[in-house]
């Protein structure tokens, strides 16, 4: 089958695609978008999120087909140019407070953050913590990444 | 002419310097290339058939019905590898595809190549293997007693010659266990192997050691190793789970086979079968001590179950005997550490690798102990602290600093977490609590490690380390290479670090690891700043006595800022003009200091390079009602000699505290009869943002002579005693003896 969607605001079709084939799968396979990862493809870890018409989801959950006529941004979608001063300030804060090991669950992470953001201008650290606990990460302890969030609300 | 040179105190970007990850705008921005996002031109989809019994004959293998299905190039199996058909780190046991029978759940049997990864699963689900079902070894004490060792290692040390008698005022006994542990990291096994023209294969992959992954694959595909190119791909985590190959060969088989290149990738199901995991132990543990809690001898029998191949269990054993009693001084020691062969799945490196299973032992221990003798957990732990001239139990002198006493007093110095505040997100279990908190009851518990540091037991451990000098775009830039995997710690971030303090360069860029400049070693054993580090510095030092030979001058001279520069501060020439055009470029090996072979009937000998200490202090809230536990704060003190950089630093003591947290209270790969019951991220549980509390870190930096920068290993100390730590804040709150971990609801509340 055809899917065709907006993706990261332009027109993006794909052909061939089999029914069984998740938004992640096409994002990363057939749209040269492999920014959204490939952790558990189960729903539990978060890396794969992006948002689908603004809401954050799990591209992993979502099945191809779901995706036609939609709005799709991925992480590489929130920074409006490249280099670093483009960045959006969430993936700036990343990168100042060191959130950033192997880096793995980082963009699923930071399109949570940006959501979070910008439903939450300040959340507090019990607020933060709830927002991400769809979001694992195995390098840091989290610990960074709260510094990184709160870094971001503030810039 | 003699050429002294004075190194620049500090350099912006260099050694000391937080210096930001040359990796980390491709990260935040999606584009950084992990080895699941390859993609080429005409490319295939590798899937494995994977044995669902943990021991069977296999009687016939009909692939068939799976080479018919339309879209599949290739099906292979044993018969198919055209050379060496076992692979293994140490022992060379592990079929690249199973051989007649299958010796674990999971144990590869057969690989497709197809044009769809679905089209790859349906054939491989096609696949019918007939299979004649064994009962399967599962108890390591059976084992054991059948004779299916892996290896056993001794260490017996005794206060007198000749006084063999275990006898104290004081004696405390346990027997402890240790569940199974997965590395979980986020980015799965995968990779790329594209054929290459000359009959050789490209492999992109993600791995802890790019070269001894190609002396496998060489030897498996029948190959000479330089037609087996490895490149690292971008790798999404690590911790041990990297050390032994998983697709790289399978892939580079298909890839041969179909003469495209084929692109494999785990689901996270498959991961947890397609990696080994830390060894499960049971560790009995004897403490004798005088009355005032001074240790005069510990006696230990360790357990691993190394599950159905090799891995790394030999080393597994090593550690746990020469680390089993801590970071003490005890005057006897008598040790068994014995590692065997099982049906369960195999088990080989992960973070901490020996030291985390006998740490848990033997901090419990000390807190029997404390109790037993009256004395506070942290003041019995001083009383036996090891330091600076202590011996270890393999009869090794301790060189460098060992401030074991500094670092426990310092986690117990700080002030204690407030009180919880009432927010229902605070207790244990969050809003998933179904009380008001009435059974919670908070409690404090300590614990420290020792950990060694780099390759050890006589291993010819070396990294190597390429760097170029020359003028690019009108300044001076440097380019370092070299074979050592960056799996997030931030090595890439080191290397260009040390290229700047050493050469007084700011540009400075870190090729992509490959074999094409000799190996590194592996990306394990808390070795890399040491190992590859001293290499780049080496290497830089050899570039930089070249470019300062040309001055033809005598007397102190640095680079600084691109210039070489006199002791008194004077110019004496800029880079730019002493090199013009000409590229000058040093490779170097280096090795630390060499080590020696255990004694195989008394473990004695000095065995290992450095050691490594961390101490950490847990708060818990328990429920002891419903036996949940909130860790409400973990703090830690850890000395790293020098913190090369100092966000990277508590970046892996963060890290590592929490997969300790995560054995303490969540993490355990469930085997019931050989059989993994819980392959998922629903099932296997690690410690979510939610789970995880602020994690004070006190980094002390005392320098050991003998090491580079006098750096110290950082990765794996904070690992091994948060377990512990976590542990004893538990039973300081319960009361309950709880001997295993991780610790469960029904350990506290039944």
């Amino acid at each position: 089958m055809r899917v065709t969607c907006v993706v990261n605001g332009e027109t993006r079709e794909a052909d061939d695609v089999w029914p069984g084939e998740s938004l992640l799968f096409v994002l990363r396979e057939r749209l040269g978008l492999p920014g959204a990862k490939n952790a558990c493809e189960q729903g539990e870890c978060g890396s794969c999120t992006v948002y689908l018409d603004g809401q954050p989801v799990c591209a992993c959950l979502v099945a191809a087909g779901q995706a036609q006529g939609r709005t799709v941004t991925t992480v590489e979608g929130l920074a409006p140019g490249s280099g670093e001063e483009q960045l959006d300030r969430v993936q700036r804060a990343f990168l100042a407070t060191g959130a950033v090991q192997c880096g793995f669950c980082t963009p699923g992470l930071i399109v949570a953050v940006h959501d979070l953001l910008a439903r939450d201008p300040a959340p507090s650290d019990p607020d933060i913590r709830e927002a991400l606990a769809g979001n694992l990460c195995r390098c840091t302890g989290y610990e960074k990444i709260m510094e990184a969030v709160r870094l971001a609300a503030t810039s | 002419m003699t050429v002294s040179t004075v190194a620049p105190a500090t350099v912006e970007g260099g050694v000391g310097t937080s210096a930001r990850r040359p990796d980390g705008i491709l990260k935040v921005a999606g584009e950084f290339a992990y080895s699941s996002d390859l993609w080429a031109d005409e490319m295939l989809w590798g899937a494995t058939v994977r044995s669902p019994h943990p021991s069977a004959e296999i009687r016939a293998i009909d692939i068939t019905a799976a080479v018919a299905l339309p879209g599949v190039y290739a099906v292979l199996t044993a018969a198919d590898v055209p050379g060496a058909r076992h692979y293994g780190l140490e022992v060379v046991d592990q079929p690249v595809l199973a051989i007649d029978e299958v010796r674990y759940e999971g144990e590869p049997v057969a690989i497709v190549a197809a044009d769809h990864p679905e089209t790859a699963r349906r054939a491989a689900a096609r696949i019918t293997v007939e299979y004649a079902v064994r009962a399967p070894v599962t108890d390591p004490e059976d084992a054991l007693s059948r004779g299916d060792l892996v290896r056993h290692v001794p260490v017996r040390r005794f206060a007198s010659a000749g006084g063999t008698a275990l006898t104290a005022d004081v004696v405390v006994t346990g027997t402890y266990e240790v569940g199974m542990q997965d590395q979980a990291f986020l980015g799965p096994e995968s990779g790329l192997a594209v054929p290459a023209e000359d009959g050789g294969i490209d492999l992109f992959v993600a791995t802890q050691w790019l070269h001894v992954d190609q002396k496998q694959v060489a030897a498996c595909l029948g190959l000479p190793a330089e037609k087996v190119r490895l490149s690292l791909a971008g790798v999404g985590g690590a911790f041990g789970a990297r050390e032994d190959l998983s697709m790289q060969v399978h892939a580079s088989l298909l890839a041969l086979h179909t003469g495209k290149p084929v692109k494999m990738v785990y689901g996270r199901e498959e991961s947890f079968f397609g990696h080994v995991h830390r060894h499960p132990a049971r560790l009995s543990y004897e403490h004798g001590a005088t009355r005032d809690g001074k240790l005069l001898y510990v006696k230990a029998r360790i357990v691993l179950d190394g599950g159905a191949y090799t891995s790394s269990t030999p080393a597994v054993v090593a550690n746990a005997a020469t680390l089993g009693v801590g970071p003490y001084d005890v005057p006897t020691v008598v040790v068994e550490a014995y590692g065997v062969y099982t049906n369960n799945p195999p088990c080989g490196a992960m973070r901490g690798f020996g030291a985390v299973q006998a740490c848990f032992a033997y901090e419990s221990q000390m807190d029997k102990l404390a109790a037993e003798v009256g004395l506070d957990p942290v003041e019995l732990r001083r009383r036996n602290a090891m330091t600076t001239g202590s011996v270890m139990p393999t009869g090794q002198l301790v060189h460098g600093p060992a401030p074991v006493a500094d670092l426990l007093a310092l986690v117990r110095d700080r002030p204690l977490p407030p009180a919880a505040t009432g927010d229902p997100r605070e207790r244990p279990g969050g809003v998933a609590n179904t009380t008001r908190g009435e059974g919670v009851v908070r409690g404090v518990g300590y614990a420290i490690g020792i950990k060694n540091v780099c390759f050890s037991e006589g291993f010819d451990d070396f990294a190597t380390a390429r760097v170029r000098l020359s003028v690019v775009g009108g300044e001076p830039a440097v380019l370092v290479h070299t074979a050592a995997a960056e799996v997030g710690q931030g090595l890439v971030t080191v290397q260009a670090q040390i290229a700047r303090t050493e050469l007084g360069v700011t540009k400075v860029t870190v090729a992509t690891a490959d074999t094409s400049v000799g190996s590194a070693g592996s990306s394990s054993a808390s070795r890399q700043t040491y190992m590859t580090g001293g290499a780049v510095r080496a290497a830089c030092q050899a570039v930089k006595a070249t470019v300062l030979a040309r001055v033809g001058r005598a007397g102190e001279l640095a680079l600084v800022d691109g210039k070489v520069v006199a002791s008194d501060g004077a110019v004496v020439a800029s880079l730019v003009d002493l090199l013009g055009n000409d590229v000058v470029e040093e490779t170097v090996e280096w090795r630390h200091k060499p080590t020696r072979p255990l004694d195989p009937v008394t473990g004695q000998g000095d065995a290992h390079v450095q050691y490594a200490f961390a101490a950490h202090r847990a708060v818990v809230d328990v429920d002891t009602e419903l036996g949940l536990v909130r860790v409400v704060e973990i703090a830690t003190a850890q000395d790293v000699g020098k913190a090369v950089n100092p966000q990277a630093v508590v970046g892996q003591i963060q890290g590592g505290t929490a997969q300790g947290l995560g054995l303490a209270v969540m993490e355990e790969v469930q085997v019931v009869d050989g059989v993994i019951r819980n392959p998922s991220f629903t099932d296997y549980l690690i410690p979510t943002i939610l789970d995880m509390p602020p994690m004070a870190v006190d980094v002390l930096e005392m320098g050991d002579p003998d090491a580079p920068y006098g750096l110290r290993g950082v990765g794996e100390p904070p690992t091994i005693s948060s377990t512990p730590a976590v542990v004893a804040a538990i039973r300081a709150a319960t009361g309950r003896p709880l001997t295993r971990v991780p610790v469960r609801p029904e350990h506290i509340a039944l």
